[in-house]
């Protein structure tokens, strides 16, 4: 091979690798990753029919009521509004009522939120950071809650 | 009093660092050897104030000092001693302690094993190593110091986080740091030579048993890690691709590259721009990493405890030593002589085709990760990047990569025949084929994909296995030649082949637990059965106990063998009682490769227990294979040619290790 055939084949490989990856890096950024947002952001976005969503918020004291088998279904809120979300897993054995957690599912076309995943944190006093926030941009957030 | 000892020794250490991050440097510019060699006696010295300091912290925990804030806010006295132990660094300020203690261990090593450096590079590489030392021993002095004393002295400590009291903290933090922190020495190498303005195949050969080195730790260290959060997490997942992970993954992935370019490097005296700026892109992966961490800016389900005023100056660590290395670089760059063009088809072409690939993928990882950071500080959205992207870009650039692997090592040094190396790679892809097609044959119900993928493990495997076989000249020589010479082959290649077997083996477990996984969420009353992957599993009863510091709740389930009880498992639920935090311990029976998971959910009034099992066929697998590549590192480090410290080859020596690799 020449010296003129070694460079063009470096940089027809390197052209395609790149290529490749651009183009995997930008479909699965169009497809493949997923808003997150809290109680009153969700209503007010306009979601595809099926689109997956990360939801976090408090779960509202009072509001867990346990189903047949493995059905749980409680509320999740940011104080100003509130979504129904429905699980059918087991909950993390730090999901209590007050907390602040995130869920990860598909709204339905009744504004039933249906999780498959319920996050909450490795700490009895640690709130995700999105809950926080959201609390704070409404207004509600209270040093204690840290 | 110790506590107070442990203090001053940090403050002095970190009056040292200063030392060692000056005059080393300054000697190396005035060419005074003086000054050049006080940096082999300070480093030792700041290693052993750092040992000093860090022992003191770790006597507080032993002891359950709670007049000490830190170990008042992480620790317990009836907590096990190990856990007491590996509470130290199971906080911010301890793992920080831990950090510093393990960067100061690498400058030592470099100052004692470092004896036939040019003077001009140990001076200057220590002398970085100072400053990265001085740099984070600023921010324990003045942002977390683990030795603030408390008064009134608490009666009781407010207990270790209780998913951090698992035998996983005493192991997985050490190990990964011994890696992460071990690129701060690659990273002063680059950094040095770039300041000496001369880079040359010597060098390779110093950085590589370094590279090397930090690449076997961080490989345990992760392992360990997923490993740790498999069974303690109770959600049965290996890897998340959550930030955390990333963090260390992004090091490694360019850690590896690193390893294969210096080879390069090293042989052909080629890629030397290249290779000193993916030992500075190391470090400063592995110093993001450390941002992401312990800066909270990211939702893990991995940080435990974190502080964005802390943060803050971490960035600040992060900008200094990333922005100084990167404008040195700049600036330096032009006057490094270039190698020449290589043959495509060639070993190093095909180290440059991995190099290509893995920073490729590190680009991607890196995208992913900061992709939400970047977008919503921009626009405040917020998105999350979860597993379905990165498997969607890093997989399909792993498939040609892995196909490569075993075409490397046939191929010669300068000018490969890759007809050669196919036609020697034919009973390969023999053995390869015909295991997709038992595998497609009789695994009928997982994805189309999976035969592919058992394949592609295949031919790693087997792949790997050739280059030895073919070096034995077996079974054209007799069995006892090929065993002669099998032993007189050099560790660096049985290194090599060993650590490609595990990549096979880990991928053959990925493929396994991916594609044949069952899961059976059930709820069992006493006697109740359920049934996962041909086991009978039947609920007994569930049984109440106190640990030392604890209170748990156990259901008692045996896996039946017929109508034998083989063995009985016990997933259980713990309330631990100083911070009134319950946790789950999931139950797992190895069988063979597979595993059998069992975690328990709730448990209702009736004496019925929701159960999660899983059947996770060949899943250890993937821990094993990180075992194979962690030996195969060790092996090829424990070469004489590699050995830390070997002197500089001869020109006639250099020639003949070209000749036989």
């Amino acid at each position: 091979m020449t010296r003129k055939q070694k460079r063009l084949s470096w940089i027809s490989t390197l052209g395609a690798v790149l290529a490749v990856a651009v183009g995997l890096v930008l479909y699965a950024m169009s497809n493949k990753i997923s808003f997150s947002l809290d109680p009153t952001e969700l209503m007010a976005k306009e979601l595809n029919p099926g689109e997956r969503v990360r939801l976090f918020g408090l779960v509202k004291e009072g509001s867990v009521k346990r189903g047949e088998g493995l059905n749980v279904s409680f509320e999740l809120t940011d104080t100003l509004n509130t979504v129904q979300v429905a699980f059918n897993n087991i909950l993390p054995d730090l999901f209590r009522e007050g907390q602040g957690i995130i869920t990860e599912g598909v709204l339905d076309n009744t504004g039933l939120f249906l999780a498959d995943s319920v996050l909450a944190k490795h700490d009895e006093n640690y709130m995700p950071k999105e809950v926080a926030e959201s609390l704070k941009k409404r207004g509600v957030w209270q040093e204690e809650q840290q | 009093m110790i506590v107070e000892i442990g203090h001053y020794t940090l403050i002095l250490a970190l009056a040292l660092t200063l030392v060692q991050a000056v005059v080393p440097i300054w000697g190396a510019i005035a060419n005074d050897d003086r000054m050049m060699a006080t940096a082999s006696y300070t480093s030792p010295a700041v290693f052993l104030l750092l040992l000093f300091s860090f022992a003191a912290l770790a006597t507080a925990y032993v002891t359950s000092d709670f007049s000490v804030q830190n170990v008042w806010q992480n620790s317990h006295s009836k907590m096990p001693l190990i856990f007491k132990i590996s509470g130290t660094w199971g906080n911010h300020e301890g793992s920080m302690m831990l950090w510093v203690l393990i960067l100061g261990l690498f400058a030592a090593l470099v100052a004692v094993f470092g004896k036939n450096l040019p003077p001009s590079l140990k001076a200057n590489v220590l002398g970085v190593q100072g400053w990265i030392l001085a740099a984070f021993l600023l921010f324990i002095v003045f942002t977390s110091n683990p030795f603030i004393r408390l008064d009134p002295v608490p009666f009781e400590g407010r207990d270790l986080n209780p998913i951090l009291q698992d035998i996983g903290l005493a192991i997985h933090p050490p190990l990964l740091y011994l890696g992460y922190v071990g690129y701060s020495i690659t990273f002063a190498f680059a950094v040095a030579a770039l300041i000496d303005g001369r880079i040359d195949a010597a060098w390779a050969r110093w950085v590589r048993p370094w590279a090397l080195l930090a690449w076997i730790f961080l490989t345990a260290g992760i392992s360990v890690g997923s490993y740790w959060a498999y069974y303690e997490l109770g959600w049965g997942g290996w890897w998340f691709w959550d930030p955390v992970e990333n963090s260390s993954f992004m090091p490694w992935l360019a850690g590896t590259a690193l390893l294969h370019s210096a080879l390069v490097m090293e042989k052909r005296s080629a890629l030397k721009i290249w290779t000193v700026l993916l030992a500075i892109l190391t470090f400063s992966l592995s110093l993001l990493g450390t941002f992401l961490v312990r800066s909270g800016v990211l939702t893990s389900v991995h940080v435990f405890a974190s502080d964005p005023e802390r943060g803050l100056y971490i960035l600040f660590i992060l900008v200094l030593f990333i922005g100084g290395s990167f404008a040195l670089f700049a600036k330096r760059v032009g006057t490094l002589q270039t190698g020449g063009i290589f043959a495509p088809i060639s070993r190093e072409g095909a180290l440059v085709f991995n190099n290509l690939i893995l920073s490729t993928a590190t680009a991607t990882v890196l995208v992913g990760t900061l992709y939400p950071l970047v977008l919503e500080a921009i626009t405040g959205n917020k998105i999350s990047v979860g597993a379905p992207f990165f498997n969607l870009t890093f997989i399909p650039l792993m498939i040609p990569l892995f196909i490569a692997v075993p075409f490397g090592p046939l191929l010669a040094w300068k000018r490969g025949d890759v007809y050669a190396a196919a036609q020697r790679l034919f009973a390969v892809f023999g053995i390869t084929l015909l295991i997709m097609v038992v595998a497609y044959v009789f695994l009928s119900e997982g994805p189309v994909m999976a035969p592919l993928g058992i394949g592609l493990a295949a031919w790693l495997m087997f792949g790997s296995l050739a280059e030895l076989q073919l070096r034995s000249g077996f079974p054209k020589n007799s069995f006892k030649v090929a065993i002669r010479r099998l032993k007189g082959l050099p560790r660096t290649v049985w290194g090599t082949a060993i650590a490609h077997f595990g990549l096979g083996l880990t991928v053959l477990g990925v493929v396994g637990v991916t594609a044949y996984e069952s899961e059976n969420i059930t709820i069992l009353k006493p006697g109740e059965t359920a049934n996962i992957a041909g086991y009978t599993l039947r609920m007994e009863g569930m049984v109440s106990r106190n640990g030392p510091n604890f209170q748990e709740n156990a259901a008692q389930i045996s896996v039946m063998d017929g109508t034998r009880v083989a063995d009985t498992l016990e997933p259980s639920k713990r309330i631990y009682t100083a911070r009134n935090m319950p946790t789950s311990e999931a139950a797992i029976k190895t069988i063979w490769f597979s595993q059998l998971y069992v975690a328990l959910g709730e448990v209702k009034e009736d004496g019925s227990a929701v159960l999660r099992i899983w059947w996770k066929p060949l899943i250890t697998l993937i821990w094993i294979g990180s075992i194979f590549m962690v030996l195969g590192g060790a092996y090829s480090l424990s070469d004489r040619r590699l050995r830390v410290g070997a002197p500089k080859p001869s020109a006639k020596r250099a020639r003949a290790a070209n000749a036989t690799n």
